[in-house]
Order: structure tokens, then sequence, then C-alpha cells
């Protein structure tokens, strides 16, 4: 199967961690962004759905103190809320466009719901599906890069802080992206 | 249910820690309440004396908040923030700080001052470095105002004790909240 073909890739693919990553990005003093992002990274795509999870406590930001506020109920509550997930079903390629990106592969538009802190919210994410290619080891593998934004306050994350200047410490809005390679099995060659 | 109490004043016979008695006679069955009281001996912080070799009186600060379940602030309000004594204390228990003492352990904010507001800017200072630290802070505060005027006849009057009684229950119910999720 080749994304030539314009359909979403069938049987079973599994996360290559090494070479995928989730990651976030959030307005910070009102006028940056501040990007962190989770080292632990989970991800499959089986006949048509994805369905992806993080780990929270591998958040990974440049300093101790705020990676540790960063897994404190301040912000996602890593004791009782240990996993970031998502699954969608709803996986459509834009069949009229492929990515202007250089890297190649279709625009897609993948829907589904996201869960953080314990609230589960539905979710669009927009990005593109490249591949198969073959790898140095001979499997195939795909690629997927998704970005979605949601509102942090919907999923309970709130914190803030009131600057001298007016505004807030963070932005509302959280860029979340995925970039996952994907890779099928030589025995699953559906 | 064990809970301990962290009265910031040092003052004896403080008006918070008239404050904290009077929230032990709301507890709810089964709910225990000690009140720390080795605030004064705590040294000043020193960083590169942290978890290896924090001194006896702050090590006796964490152990204590270590045992309870959950912790009941009533902190004073001195130049418009929390006293010198509890910030410090504090600073000690909050290393190792991703594993700190305070991280996940719900905490509730009470104040009384001699002024109209009831130490409510000190009140939301300790909420705000209690979250820092990684707490399971109560999303509230509980002024009492006019401290004098409040603890003059040794009790509260209603509407400040339905106050308190709240803001103790909801400690509870946060503590048990928490029980039943890691249990989950």
């Amino acid at each position: 199967m080749s994304l030539t073909e314009q359909s979403v890739p069938t049987g079973t693919w599994q996360l290559d961690p090494v070479h995928s990553k989730a990651a976030f990005a959030v307005r910070h003093s009102g006028i940056a962004t501040f990007r962190g992002h989770f080292n632990d990274v989970s991800a499959e795509l089986a006949d048509g759905t994805l369905t992806g999870a993080v780990d929270v406590a591998s958040v990974e930001v440049p300093i101790a103190q705020l990676r540790g506020h960063l897994l404190a109920p301040d912000f996602f509550d890593v004791e009782q809320h240990p996993q970031i997930t998502f699954s969608a079903s709803d996986i459509a390629l834009d069949t009229q466009r492929t990515s202007s990106s250089g890297t190649g592969g279709e625009r897609a538009t993948v829907r589904g719901e996201l869960t953080l802190r314990g609230v589960t919210k539905p979710l669009e994410a927009t990005g593109t599906i490249a591949g198969p290619a073959t790898y140095l080891d001979g499997n195939e593998r795909i690629a997927i890069a998704l970005e979605t934004v949601v509102n942090r306050h919907d999923f309970g994350v709130s914190w803030n802080a009131p600057l001298p200047s007016g505004g807030n410490a963070l932005g509302d809005d959280v860029t979340i992206t995925v970039d996952l390679e994907l890779v099928r099995p030589a025995s699953d060659t559906a | 249910m064990k809970l301990l109490g962290i009265v910031g004043s040092l003052r004896a016979g403080s008006y918070n820690a008239q404050l904290m008695t009077a929230a032990a006679g709301t507890l709810p069955a089964g709910v225990e309440l000690g009140v720390y009281d080795g605030l004064r001996a705590i040294p000043p912080f020193d960083e590169q004396r942290d978890a290896t070799s924090a001194p006896p009186a702050a090590e006796a600060f964490k152990r204590a908040i270590a045992e309870a379940e959950g912790i009941l602030f009533a902190t004073p309000e001195y130049n418009g923030s929390i006293p010198g004594q509890l910030k410090n204390a504090l600073d000690w228990a909050s290393v190792p700080f991703e594993h700190n003492v305070l991280r996940n352990k719900p905490a509730a904010v009470l104040g009384t001052s001699t002024g109209m507001f009831g130490a409510v800017w000190a009140q939301a200072d300790l909420r705000k470095v209690l979250g820092l630290i990684g707490a399971r802070v109560l999303d509230r505060d509980t002024p009492v105002p006019l401290a004098e005027m409040s603890f003059a006849s040794g009790a509260l009057d209603s509407e400040l004790l339905e106050a308190v009684t709240a803001t103790v229950i909801d400690l509870v119910a946060m503590v048990n909240e928490r029980a039943r999720a890691l249990t989950a």
C-alpha cells in the first residue's frame, strides 16, 4: 500500500520511539513561545485507528524546578493523571493536495478524542501522512505529523501569574505537535 | 485521618494559633489534627544543605508533613505576605524538589489579622508557594478579619466559624479523594 493510492495505510504500524516526538508550545510572558516535550511516547496505527499516549512523568523542560511544577497539581497532576492519551478512527486524507513541506506525503485531518488530566474532549488535528518508505532494516515505515491547538483551561490546566505589564505569564492556547514514525513489522504485510 | 496544623506566627497566644484551635474544634469524627510547634527551631534555609544534610529541626518538620495526610495552615500577614519563618520552613520542606514531602499533599489555608482583610494577601501568597512546591491546594482563602475583636470572646462568631468549618471539611474531602484515586 502506498499513499500514492490516496488511502490511510492498512494493517498495524508500531511506533519507532527513537524517531518520534510529542511536544507542546505555549505563549510565555505575553511575547514569546515556550516549548517542552515528552520523552516517553507510545502510538500505533492499526486498521485505520490511530492511538497514542505520553507518560506525563517524562516531560522534559530545561530545569528541574519547572519540571516539578509541571508534574504538580497546578499543571498536569501526574499523580492522579499519569498519561495523556489520544485516539482517532476518523483519518481523512486531502487527495487534492500534497504537503508543501518538502517531505512529501498527503495532507491529513484526524478527528478523535484527547484525554488530559482526566478530561476527554473531541479534537481535530491536521498535518501530513507520508510513506511508506523502506528503512535500513528493510521494514516499511510511515510518518505522521500532526498539529492542533487546545485551550488548556478546557482540561483544567489553569495555573497562571499576572505580569506587571498586564496580562498573564502563560497563554491559554497550547499548540500540540506530534511527529511519529511508525513501522510495519516484516511479518505484517497486510 | 491525620492532619497537621501549621501556624505561621511564633507569638505566644497568637491569633492564628487561636484560629487553629477553632479549626480543631470543627473536625469531623475520625479526623485528628496535630499542631506543629517547632517552627522557631528551624534554621535559615541553605540550599547546599539539602536532602542529605538538613538540620534536625528541618528534618523533624519534613517528617511531620510526611506523616500527615493533609496540612492545614493558619497564617498571619507580615508586610503584605507570609511570615519569613513559615516561608523558610516551607523552603526546607520543598527539597529534594521533585520528591518533596509536600508534593501532592492536600493543603488548605486559613488566616487572621487585626486588619479588615484577614491576611488575604498572605493566604494568596501561601497558596502560590504551596502550589509551586507541588501541593494539592484548596483554591480558596479563609480570612478572619479584625482578629482582636473576632477572638475577644474566646470563640469565633457563627459566620466565621462556618467558613472555617467549610475549609476543614473541604480539606478532609481532598484527602479522601486523593486516597480513593490512589487506590482505584
